[in-house]
């Protein structure tokens, strides 16, 4: 029975972590409009904007990244089940 | 469905036993591939290139060292060797999974030993560049309060960037497998009106769908995910190296 409940809570609890990529896709959509918007008045600077955004873009992602990862703990290599 | 972590092959029987993993497995044939790549590609130089793979050579090595140049200074282009290395690796460890194999850079341990290789670096090239002094005092810098902000905030630097190469490739893993299943029980349910049986278990849907998927995950992030983490080598490295 205790299992069951961390089993589901931990479910539960994964499923939460993963709002966090709310964020990232908010931000890394600004990012792109930004930079769309300078390509679009200066097309000459479309390799250095495009490679800048890029980068940008990858750590903006981070912290949908570390959701993901304790999303990925929580089912595939819970803790919790173990302190039972 | 089954999505798991690397399979362990074979346990050495000393130091309470270590395990022999796939990813240590597929990452000493994807050296082997670089080095016999390398090989050919370097043998029989001339002074005037006349073969093809001279002038691919020359235009890798010359592309790089322009890459290292423009984001580290002309002054730290002896760090090119190095990046192109990481660079390598880590793309083709990404790509490897075009072919089947299990990318060695959807196992933490790998991403994570990258990171801290980067930390040493960067670490002891502003000992050497500020003195011991001049860097153990900038942890109490702007306020001697800031002390355990700025050891957290030296300590996450690896680790963030192990964690999102590994997530973003891992994720792709986990999201091609949990799309190809989907597939596989959409197209069971599409085809159970079918009454052959041989017919309504044929994954039609199975078919050239994840292969659009595969373009995003296995060749653009690959790609990006290895530019980025030796973009941002490149560039605490040569913060570090400032005088």
């Amino acid at each position: 029975m205790e299992r069951a409940i961390v089993l589901a809570a931990s479910a539960i609890g994964a499923g939460l972590a993963m709002i966090a990529g709310l964020g990232p896709g908010i931000g890394e959509g600004i990012a792109v409009s930004k930079a769309l918007e300078a390509i679009g008045r200066q097309p000459e600077c479309k390799g250095t904007v495009t490679s800048t955004m890029l980068l940008g873009c990858a750590v903006a992602e981070s912290t949908g990244i570390y959701s993901l990862v304790i999303a990925l703990i929580l089912i595939y290599a819970n803790p919790l089940v173990n302190l039972l | 469905m089954n999505v798991s972590g690397p399979k362990i092959y074979y346990t050495i029987p000393i130091l309470g036993g270590i395990p022999i993993t796939e990813t240590i497995v597929n990452m000493w044939i994807l050296m082997a591939v670089i080095v016999g790549i390398c090989l050919f590609l370097t043998r029989g130089l001339k002074e005037r290139p006349v073969k093809k793979r001279q002038v691919v050579a020359e235009l890798i090595v010359s592309k790089l060292y322009g890459l290292v140049e423009d984001t580290m200074g002309e002054r730290n282009t002896g760090y090119a060797p190095f990046i192109g290395t990481l660079m390598t690796i880590s793309a083709v460890g990404s790509l490897s999974s075009l072919v089947g194999m299990r990318p060695i850079t959807a196992d933490l341990s790998v991403t994570l030993a990258w990171g801290l290789v980067i930390f040493l670096i960067v670490q002891t090239v502003s000992i050497k560049t500020t003195g011991i002094l001049a860097y153990l005092k900038s942890f109490f810098q702007p306020v001697a309060l800031l002390f355990p902000l700025n050891i957290i905030s030296t300590i996450s630097t690896p680790v963030s960037m192990a964690f999102r190469h590994f997530g973003n490739i891992a994720s792709g893993l986990v999201i091609s497998k949990l799309v190809y299943s989907a597939l596989a029980s959409l197209s069971a349910a599409v085809l159970s009106f079918i009454p052959n049986d041989f017919i309504s278990s044929i994954p039609i849907f199975q078919v050239g769908i994840p292969a659009v998927l595969s373009i995003y995950f296995d060749l653009f992030s690959s790609g990006l995910q290895a530019y980025i983490f030796c973009m941002l080598s490149m560039v605490y490295i040569a913060n570090a190296n400032e005088p």
